[in-house]
């Protein structure tokens, strides 16, 4: 046997094989390193990038950027805090629309549904994470915003017209209509994360309760949304995070006029919206800087919240729910 | 006993109810999908018609016209934004499985969930820093770049999440047969993974397309058709977001068919996504 | 009842196997067809395939080989038995230099094949792989690759691109493993599309595509059926005659049906290791009488 094999091949020995390259190993492990290690060049660089732009803002207003109220480009007078107010508010009814419609859905998806109606549910909401913010922002103007001026907006103010919340005139742009829009885009993922730490809550603990005579309802409170219950604060964390960016939907409903009002019904600006509607068109250093701050504001912010999000989120079902956030 | 199965009753009530009250929400959930989904085919799909899809748009106030140059601009962001996404995702990802110790995983996973939760007008401004100020201009590059830093986060946690996924019986049969590292990363593990790293791509690609914030201030928009890639170039979201905020009711109706086309494109991907990964993950039991 | 290392001293060529009580065994020379003394990698061969001196493997804190000494005697089938966790599996993966891929793994002491130290300074651990090839419990043909594809992966992947020279020695490692006749006209067909015994046999062609100068086995039958483990016997007394062979077993009859040599192994130690007939019927240790009677393990 050994004879024909030399007479095909030649020499039998490692000579035929091409040596081992070290020289592959080695190229291919730090190029693959590179692009692993480039997470933290990005972050650093979108870091970097805003603060060298906003340096100049920063330098000129200094902390009364964030208390200052008046946001006047042709004075040249730049102060954030009526995006930072817009961007709360918003965000808050978002929250407080999406939170308990989504953490219900969520358990029904993991406690209630059979497989049948499981299925369908969740890919029409994987359907609806895949829409994009300008198409919200499409059919906010021209079917939402109509329903909200000529219905239910009179409909609040007629009711709860005493409170200042519902109080002043009537456009249907508002801070009310882009909290709505926010919270049926968060929808998705906090359910999403719902769910995946409601199903890593660990059966035991169901069938603890179970044992003890408890109804499906009582089980559910009792030994899961309890157990669950700072990775499902860190889901409304993250659909906080998110809520904090949305940029597109929010400009085309929310009326864009940079100023502090008490109703929910006036219009408002968020920190995203200013620069989406304003930064192409910044005349001066000054303006463009101020708005690179702005940049930064919401960059610090988005990242904290996200920050705070994963931790909660981890604590509680590990890092495969993390996954979810695709 | 007469109070205790008055309490058990209750009980039973009150269970029914919460399984009534998160059904109902499970439904109001779901239908703001309808509700969008059924506008925008009313109003979108009579007006796509072969003027539109081939067409470029018209001079301000004149009906008609179309979003070809807005669609086969958003193709072109995608692309570019896939030369940056691509290589420096999936061979980031391979690090992340292949190479890298505890340690640094964990880093560069956190890093990775981080940069997803950027806003992505910021990674407009990183790019507008960085390609538009030294070409002193919008362009096609400069969006391809905004784009491409959001791809590579996504893509990532993607790859790495699939590679992991390959048993490590085959690294070790082809370590056992003498195949260098690098070989066996390339031409036996991500070949194997070869359509979860696809399927990865094509998710970040869908996500990607319907962006609007990162084009606004890096390729601009373009009402014509863009012959260099260092010029401004239209792209679908765009389009649908200038038009809608016009006054003019003719390009509203062809924001709502720009629209229409946009989501189609995202759900053909994300159907194609699914033939490709059908029976590979079974249904979950909750 | 001693529970100590066989040892033995390292030996000048053609000198006999010693064991703990200093008896000599005769060690049969087998002559390869045209009287050759070389592998069929073409390495010279002389009367141990390894050997081992003073071997420790550990993983982090955990101790799993402890001082191990011994010899493997080449073109021979040495089975290597134990209980479960008594570090066979650690000691054959530390033959190829696959112990040092698990993180936080340690070795110390020294190996030497065909008299050269595996675990030199210089020495590139994938040549050393190629050299000694490995079969896994599990067999685990890639999924992406046709039956061709699979048997000659070893050499595409090394650089060997000449069809006829592929071709050649895929038919070759086929018909060593005894699958030629079984899968010659569908060469095209997935590796996975074969049986369980089949894909085994394939994984072993695989290895032998390659031209080891040893073929480890890692219990390559335990997941096989009987006629299939059969098979994957006979098959090991035929390459007897070109390769050495180094199988784990944890079936006690299949080590005294295949091998010629067992090492008994027991918490990270070498208890005995002599011809399996002498550890079959008359071991020298008690340890090893008790474990080859059933009486523990």
């Amino acid at each position: 046997m050994a004879e024909t094999l030399t007479t095909t091949l030649g020499v039998t020995d490692d000579a035929q094989l091409a040596p081992p390259s070290k020289v592959g190993d080695r190229l291919f492990k730090s190029l693959a390193m590179v692009m692993g290690l480039s997470v933290g060049v990005l972050i650093v660089l979108v870091g970097f990038t805003l603060w060298r732009g906003a340096s100049m803002s920063v330098h000129h207003f200094g902390l009364g950027f964030l208390t200052g109220s008046k946001w006047d480009p042709v004075q040249e007078v730049f102060g954030a805090l009526p995006f930072i107010y817009g961007t709360l508010v918003s965000s808050l009814i978002a929250l407080v629309i999406a939170v308990p419609l989504s953490i219900a859905t969520a358990v029904f998806l993991t406690e209630l549904a059979p497989p049948r109606v499981r299925q369908p549910i969740v890919s029409v909401i994987e359907m609806l994470s895949a829409v994009p913010s300008v198409i919200f922002g499409l059919w906010g103007i021209f079917v939402l915003i109509p329903w909200l001026r000529m219905h239910l907006f009179p409909w609040l103010q007629k009711l709860f017209g005493f409170l200042p919340l519902f109080q002043g005139p009537n456009y249907g742009v508002s801070m009310l209509a882009a909290g709505i829009v926010i919270a049926i885009m968060i929808l998705p993922i906090i359910t999403s994360i719902s769910r995946e730490i409601l199903r890593s809550v660990p059966d035991l603990q169901r069938e603890a309760a179970y044992g003890l005579g408890a109804t499906r309802w009582e089980v559910t409170r009792i030994a899961v949304l309890s157990y669950a219950k700072r990775g499902l604060f860190g889901a409304v964390v993250l659909g906080l995070g998110r809520a904090l960016g949305e940029t597109m939907a929010v400009t085309m409903l929310i009326g864009n006029r940079p100023e502090i009002s008490a109703s929910l019904l006036a219009p408002g600006y968020t920190l995203a919206s200013v620069i989406a509607n304003e930064f192409s068109e910044a005349t001066t250093d000054l303006y463009l800087s101020a708005l690179f701050e702005i940049a930064l504001v919401l960059f610090g912010v988005t990242i904290l919240t996200n920050i705070l999000a994963q931790l909660l989120i981890a604590s509680t079902a590990g890092p495969k729910a993390s996954r979810a956030i695709q | 006993m007469n109070t205790s199965s008055r309490y058990h009753a209750w009980r039973k009530i009150k269970n029914l109810t919460m399984s009534g009250v998160s059904f109902a929400c499970a439904i109001v959930v779901i239908a703001p999908l309808g509700l969008v989904l059924f506008y925008l085919i009313a109003a979108g799909a009579g007006a796509i018609d072969w003027h539109f899809l081939t067409q470029l748009p018209k001079p301000v106030g004149e009906t008609g016209g179309g979003m070809a140059n807005a669609i086969v601009g958003t193709l072109a962001l995608l692309g570019l934004a896939s030369l940056i996404g691509v290589p420096v995702g999936v061979l980031g990802g391979v690090y992340l499985s292949e190479y890298s110790g505890e340690r640094m995983n964990w880093w560069i996973r956190f890093g990775a969930d981080v940069l997803n939760g950027v806003p992505s007008i910021v990674w407009g401004i990183v790019a507008y820093t960085l390609v538009v100020v030294p070409l002193k201009g919008f362009s096609a590059y400069a969006g391809g770049a905004a784009l491409g830093f959001m791809m590579i986060p996504l893509i990532i946690r993607t790859t790495e999440e699939v590679l992991l996924l390959v048993p490590n019986g085959y690294r070790e049969a082809a370590l056992a047969l003498g195949i260098p590292r690098w070989r066996i990363n390339l031409q036996i593990v991500m070949k194997t993974a070869l359509r979860g790293i696809v399927t990865g791509v094509l998710l970040a690609g869908a996500r990607i397309a319907g962006e609007t914030a990162p084009l606004l201030f890096t390729a601009f928009g373009n009402r014509f058709w863009t012959h260099h890639l260092k010029d401004p170039i239209a792209a679908l979201p765009l389009q649908i977001f200038t038009y809608a905020i016009s006054p003019y009711d003719d390009w509203h109706r062809q924001a709502w068919a720009g629209a229409l086309v946009l989501i189609l494109m995202i759900f053909l991907i994300n159907i194609g996504v699914r033939a490709l990964t059908r029976g590979r993950f079974s249904g979950a039991t909750r | 009842m001693n529970a100590s290392v066989a040892v033995t001293q390292p030996r000048r060529e053609g000198a006999a196997l010693k064991t703990k009580d200093s008896q000599s065994l005769p060690l049969t020379r087998l002559a390869t067809p045209g009287g050759k003394e070389t592998t069929p990698r073409g390495t010279p061969v002389s009367e141990v395939a390894f050997e081992v001196d003073n071997l420790s493997c550990w993983f982090g804190q955990h101790q799993a080989v402890q001082d191990l000494s011994l010899q493997i005697p080449a073109r021979a089938v040495t089975a290597i038995i134990g209980p479960s966790g008594c570090g066979k599996s650690t000691f054959l993966r530390s033959l190829n230099r696959m112990h040092e891929l698990v993180r936080g793994s340690r070795l110390s002491g020294q190996i030497r094949l065909f008299g050269e130290n595996i675990y030199g300074p210089r020495i590139d651990p994938t040549l050393i792989r190629r050299r000694v090839g490995m079969v896994f419990q599990k067999s685990n043909p890639f999924p992406t690759m046709s039956i061709r594809e699979n048997v000659t992966v070893g050499l595409r992947l090394n650089g060997v691109r000449n069809r006829v020279a592929l071709e050649e020695r895929m038919e070759r490692a086929l018909r060593m493993a005894a699958l030629w006749e079984e899968v010659k006209d569908h060469l095209d067909r997935p590796g996975t599309s074969l049986s369980g015994g089949q894909q085994q046999r394939l994984c072993i062609a695989r290895a032998l595509a390659v031209q080891p100068d040893v073929l480890l086995m890692d219990e390559p039958a335990s997941a096989l059926d009987p006629i299939a483990t059969t098979k994957i016997e006979e098959l090991i007394q035929e390459l007897k005659k070109d390769y050495t062979i180094v199988i784990v077993t944890h079936n006690m009859q299949q080590a005294a049906r295949c091998s010629d040599y067992t090492a008994f192994f027991y918490m990270g130690r070498l208890i005995e290791c002599d011809k399996t007939d002498k550890v079959f019927t008359n071991p020298s240790n008690k340890q090893t009488e008790d474990y080859v009677s059933g009486r523990f393990g």
